[in-house]
């Protein structure tokens, strides 16, 4: 790595600024004005239309075994998923996902 | 508004936050080794922590400049991964919009994917909540979060041995988003959604900067609320 100290803390600067203005933008500049129902309507969907996309990569081709499909990381995936579909719980789902990546991982070895 | 009602708010946020630490505290553990082993010093793997915030783009930002990528290159990268937070800005001014702006500035520099789920969830279920109760729910759930991203950085900083590949940590991440996500799927729309979400992202995920997840991102949002427009309109 040919960083320098400099170099990496304007990395970083940059980095938080433009993040909080992103966390900032609508909060900051619509203040208290209605947002139009449009877009309402599309920003409920804002969690579900975001977070697959962020992780579906890494659940199908993991970079931990190199790219290649892996059996007990896409199992533990519909595990999490199924279980905290139907139990309604985030941390059901995260203990369930777990269990079955831990138990194939070592069964599959 | 009566103090007590803005306390028992902040309770509940502190209680409904609380559990989302089983998430952080391996990730930002995870964070604080990763950065280290890259070569970081220690105020710059706490700066990251500190000052950005946000897992995935700290990921990011550290895999691309272990990889000697342009300092132009980690930048959008990293903005790109963080471009969900407008979303989730947006996705939240109509519930605190009203409040002060240093209470929005405050909100925002700790809106990220644990709060902003927890959040919204609450103010959605309870539409009935003044604006200063819901500030006082996203304090509580705050409260314990941001000292544990700190500290556990700072902890896998020091600490500075890798976790042996055996833990699978790099798998921590899509269970935790999985497990986010799966209670929100209410709907045939919030379904389409995620289906399109997923679908999407495979398709492009060869694409540079993280695009293909800004791509997948706004069309499932799109598909969503189609969905839900032609099913009220019946």
């Amino acid at each position: 790595m040919s960083w320098s100290t400099a170099g990496t803390w304007a990395i970083i600067v940059t980095l938080g600024i433009g993040t909080f203005l992103m966390r900032f933008s609508f909060l900051g500049a619509m203040g208290g004005r209605r947002l139009p129902d449009w877009l309402l309507r599309h920003l409920r969907y804002t969690p579900v239309a975001v977070l697959p996309a962020l992780v579906a990569p890494a659940v199908v081709w993991p970079p931990a075994t190199g790219g290649d499909p892996d059996p007990a990381r896409l199992a533990a995936a519909v595990v999490t998923v199924a279980v905290g579909w139907w139990r309604k719980s985030v941390l059901a789902a995260i203990g369930a996902g777990a269990v079955t990546l831990y138990a194939l991982l070592f069964l599959l070895g | 508004m009566p103090a007590s009602t803005r306390n028992s708010a902040y309770l509940t946020g502190l209680r409904q936050g609380a559990p989302f630490l089983l998430i952080l505290v391996p990730f930002a553990l995870l964070f604080g080794v990763v950065a280290t082993e890259a070569g970081f010093s220690l105020p710059e793997v706490m700066g990251f922590s500190m000052v950005v915030l946000a897992g995935a783009a700290q990921f990011s930002a550290v895999q691309l400049m272990a990889e000697n990528a342009h300092t132009l290159v980690v930048i959008a990268t990293a903005l790109a991964v963080n471009m969900r937070m407008a979303m989730y800005s947006a996705s939240l001014t109509p519930y605190l919009g009203a409040a002060p702006l240093w209470q929005r500035a405050l909100v925002a520099y700790g809106l990220f994917d644990q709060t902003y789920a927890v959040a919204h969830a609450r103010f959605e279920a309870r539409p009935e909540m003044t604006v200063a109760e819901r500030i006082a729910f996203f304090a509580g759930a705050v409260t314990p979060m941001l000292p544990a991203w700190y500290g556990m950085t700072l902890v896998g900083a020091v600490a500075g041995r890798s976790i042996p590949p055996q833990f699978a940590l790099d798998f921590a991440l899509p269970i935790t988003f999985l497990a986010m996500v799966a209670p929100a799927l209410r709907t045939p729309a919030h379904v389409a959604a995620a289906g399109t979400s997923v679908a999407l992202a495979l398709v492009f995920a060869g694409l540079p900067f993280n695009l293909g997840l800004m791509i997948a991102a706004v069309a499932a949002m799109a598909v969503g609320a189609e969905i839900e427009r032609r099913m009220g309109a019946r």
